[in-house]
């Protein structure tokens, strides 16, 4: 009776030890998931890897590039058409080497070249996240590429001008949440895929690394990080600039184009503390001096002709927003007087904002936010012009006059 | 002695207070819906009446789920209209979902309908179809699914009183090639399918041509009975 009554309790002991352990494991394994959903938001993989309307991380959504269309991959654990055959070691040389588990090279349009800096925890996370959701048996659609680029080979010749490979290496000089802030800039955030400029083939050189330059295809002029005179965050406050990635609205203006899909897919579910050292990173990397204002090419008496249209146009149509001196109610109507978007040597930003209007991203911080009506189709080229010229020039603002043909131009720019 | 120290200084927390409310409603845009869309109304009109390009439709007093629906297209892409797709891009469903509560209670009054610019003989055929339609071309009336008043009817179905003639034919022009579809079964599609230009023309002209009823608004759901399946108004 006594041994009867004690193996049965030794039994239930190691039936509650086994049953604790199992679900310590499990909880590990869903916290890892857990994260590994979070890193993939900070890489924005979701939103690439998922269609208008389509299953989640099933691919098919069309990158248009200069060298043609290209479609995303289905990266949920489909085995015949997803990654389910792959191991965490095949998902970690595929994120850090640019190169498929059969060695095949990835067209650049995936951000390898930032996403080699990505931890092998972390990329282990992702992995563990990837093989958690639902699989989607859905075949990967063939890239609409022209000649000569549908040939993958010629990615090998990107690869030795533009690609080298390494985790992240910390600066031992600079504190842990900046080092935490490049990370994620340089990394997983992909930041530099827009904010540096992009030349003929496609490429960024390190050494412009975040200098700023014109999206392809998309025509909105991603600016410098590293230049007060564009989107540096030198003289901006964290607390602005956390306003700014984590609600799309700041004090000193809001996102919109492409950023405003960064922000919205990406950057509003990071936490307080990581978007708090990307912010330090961001402010650390701008440079101190400002280069001498933009010279303009218009003469004299036409810009100062076109500036005076140009403030019976804004007050008629801006001013009862961003004020009749530019300040703005902000965070949601944004301030116009000293806002780099607009002063910023490239006026493509400012003219498109014009005409094409636009709202911030919805996020939790703002969820109902302001929008801003296209005026296309209310103000001629020349007002357009007119008007942009007069916030560039006015209140202070050290930006130059644009033209008609300018304002034209961007007209025909694409609006998705 | 006291108790006026207290009163006075009450008097100075008050108007403390006050300023401090009159300083942010001076720095802050008003809190309203209002407001929140002034992105839309260059070209839908300040309470969605419309203005006076002809290609821009009249939002006000349509039905919410119908606006809804319209909103959720945009955003996705599945209706195509490039500046409409790109306002719409990144924002979240509840915040569509109130704008379109937004401009379906609001109930300007409809416009006087224009004098029309085709033939008597055309605005026949246009009653004809819009009323009876065309059973030997699988053409049904546009009453039967908008409405004896073609007011439409909660919460799907739009009215199609206070539309121009040019936007009623392009919409259906986009349903005959594709840039405009909804959610399956596409029945707009299938109707529009069936419809020859000349007969796209006809129904345009006439429902343009259509007075304000007493009342404008759409009838409740389940009202009548659609002739067909129609995936924007599930029975």
């Amino acid at each position: 009776m006594g041994s009867r009554l004690s193996i049965a309790l030794l039994v239930f002991a190691a039936f509650t030890a086994a049953a604790q352990a199992q679900e310590k494991t499990s909880d590990k394994s869903s916290d890892i998931i857990a994260h590994g959903e979070y890193l993939a938001r900070a890489g924005d993989c979701t939103a690439c890897h998922t269609a208008a309307e389509g299953r989640l991380f099933a691919g098919a959504r069309p990158m248009p590039t200069p060298f043609g269309t290209i479609y995303t991959s289905n990266i949920t654990p489909d085995p015949e058409t997803g990654i389910g055959k792959w191991s965490a070691d095949d998902f970690y040389k595929t994120m850090h080497n640019g190169r498929f588990p059969d060695g095949g090279l990835i067209y650049p349009a995936m951000p390898f070249a930032s996403y080699t800096k990505v931890t092998r925890a972390d990329s282990d996370a992702i992995f563990a996240y990837l093989r958690s959701i639902p699989p989607v048996n859905q075949k990967n659609k063939p890239h609409e590429l022209r000649f000569p680029y549908d040939n993958r080979q010629l990615v090998l010749g990107w690869r030795t001008l533009f690609f080298s490979e390494g985790e992240f290496k910390p600066d031992p000089t600079k504190s842990a949440e900046w080092n935490r802030g490049a990370y994620l800039v340089e990394g997983l955030g992909h930041c530099g895929m827009c904010h540096s400029p992009i030349n003929a083939l496609g490429g960024t050189s390190q050494s412009d690394a975040f200098k700023g330059g014109l999206i392809p295809m998309q025509n909105w002029y991603a600016p410098s990080l590293t230049s007060n005179r564009e989107a540096g965050l030198g003289d901006w406050s964290i607390k602005d600039i956390t306003d700014l990635l984590q609600t799309g609205v700041s004090a000193r203006g809001v996102v919109y184009g492409p950023m405003a899909e960064v922000v919205h897919n990406s950057l509003q579910y990071l936490n307080d503390e990581d978007t708090r050292a990307m912010a330090v990173y961001l402010k650390g990397i701008a440079e101190g001096s400002s280069p001498p204002p933009a010279s303009t090419a218009l003469p004299t008496a036409e810009s100062s002709l076109l500036i005076s249209l140009g403030k019976t146009v804004y007050d008629k149509n801006c001013a009862s927003c961003h004020g009749s001196q530019g300040e703005g109610k902000p965070p949601h109507w944004p301030p116009l007087a000293n806002n780099q978007s607009i002063e910023m040597q490239s006026a493509v930003n400012p003219i498109r904002m014009v005409l094409n209007g636009g709202y911030p991203p919805g996020t939790k911080g703002n969820p109902m936010p302001y929008g801003m009506p296209p005026f296309a189709g209310l103000l001629s080229d020349n007002e357009v012009a007119a008007v942009v010229s007069y916030i560039r020039t006015a209140w202070g603002n050290r930006g130059s006059p644009v033209s008609a043909r300018e304002a034209n131009e961007l007209r025909s720019a694409p609006l998705n | 002695m006291f108790a006026r120290a207290a009163a006075s200084a009450a008097v100075i927390v008050t108007i403390a207070a006050f300023d401090g409310a009159a300083a942010q409603t001076t720095s802050q845009p008003p809190d309203t819906m209002a407001a929140r869309v002034e992105a839309c109304t260059p070209c839908h009109g300040n309470k969605g009446e419309g203005t006076s390009d002809v290609y821009f439709p009249r939002l006000a007093g349509k039905p919410a789920g119908y606006l809804y629906n319209q909103l959720l297209a945009f955003r996705s892409g599945r209706r195509k209209y490039p500046p409409m797709n790109y306002l719409l891009e990144f924002l979240p469903d509840p915040y569509l979902a109130a704008m379109a509560e937004y401009f379906a209670s609001e109930h300007p009054p409809l416009p006087q309908p224009a004098p029309s610019e085709v033939s008597k003989d055309v605005l026949a055929q246009g009653e004809l179809l819009a009323t009876s339609g065309d059973a030997g071309r699988n053409i049904p009336a546009c009453v039967s699914c908008h409405g004896p008043g073609l007011t439409g009817m909660q919460p799907g179905v739009p009215g199609l009183l206070g539309l121009r003639a040019a936007y009623i034919s392009a919409q259906l022009g986009a349903w005959r090639y594709g840039t405009r579809t909804a959610k399956s079964p596409d029945c707009m599609q299938l109707v529009a399918g069936h419809l020859t230009e000349a007969d796209v023309t006809a129904v345009a002209a006439w429902l343009a041509t259509r007075p304000a009823p007493d009342n404008p608004a759409p009838v409740p759901k389940g009202t009548y009975a659609l002739p067909f399946g129609c995936g924007s108004q599930p029975n």
